[in-house]
């Protein structure tokens, strides 16, 4: 399992972040590497000072989703962010912001938060994924 | 009784998917082959998360048993 493992997010909710961040755990502790490809809304949740906040939770998990999540969360679940920064101690993991997703928000490079790598394209996105499978999440 | 040499020992317990196998990876990283490293973990997903990232990254799983809802893992690196 050589190919890189390629996850395009879209969504800054904190359950699919958290899904996120779980896959590239995972793949980070088997030796894979993992290219991480930030767009819209998970974007939005990288920026310097945002990270730490609610994200609130994807449409679908509702009053009881949210319960769950909270039970997880006081049970002392590691969050998204901290299970990002592990993997990174692990192997190779590429988080890079997507260029068009910036201009859409208005922001600069210097405005993210020290997980991103940095800014690319989808074509360099595409150049580095190779034949590894890609998740859109 | 063997007296196990044990190098270091990961404690996950009460720690999520992935963070069991991901402390275990770190651990296992900075230490010499052949070392023996001792995990205990509630998550019942570990029971099966070990035995296949020992499979695919190549180190031995030794030892797994089971004491209440702790589970305790034996892995040699390779």
């Amino acid at each position: 399992m050589d190919e890189p493992l390629n996850l395009m997010l879209f969504s800054g909710t904190d359950d699919k972040l958290q899904a996120a961040a779980v896959l590239t755990a995972g793949a980070a502790a088997l030796g894979r590497p993992v290219n991480v490809f930030l767009q819209y809304w998970a974007l939005d949740a990288f920026r310097k000072g945002h990270i730490e906040r609610d994200h609130g939770l994807a449409p679908e998990a509702g009053a009881e989703g949210r319960e769950h999540v909270d039970h997880l969360r006081k049970a002392g679940q590691i969050g998204w962010a901290d299970v990002l920064r592990q993997a990174k101690d692990l192997g190779p993991v590429d988080i890079q912001a997507c260029s068009l997703s910036m201009d859409l928000l208005g922001i600069d490079e210097s405005e993210l938060d020290p997980l991103v790598d940095g800014v690319e394209g989808v074509t360099a996105f595409y150049l580095n994924a190779g034949d590894g499978h890609m998740v859109f999440i | 009784m063997t007296v196990l040499d044990i190098a270091t020992t990961v404690d996950a317990r009460g720690l999520s998917c992935p963070m069991p196998i991901v402390r275990t990876a770190l651990a296992v990283k900075s230490l010499q082959p052949g070392a023996l490293v001792e995990v205990l973990a509630t998550d019942p997903g570990s029971q099966r998360d070990f035995v296949a990232w020992c499979r695919s990254t190549g180190h031995a799983l030794v030892g797994q048993t089971a004491d209440g809802p702790v589970y305790r893992f034996l892995i040699r690196r390779k």
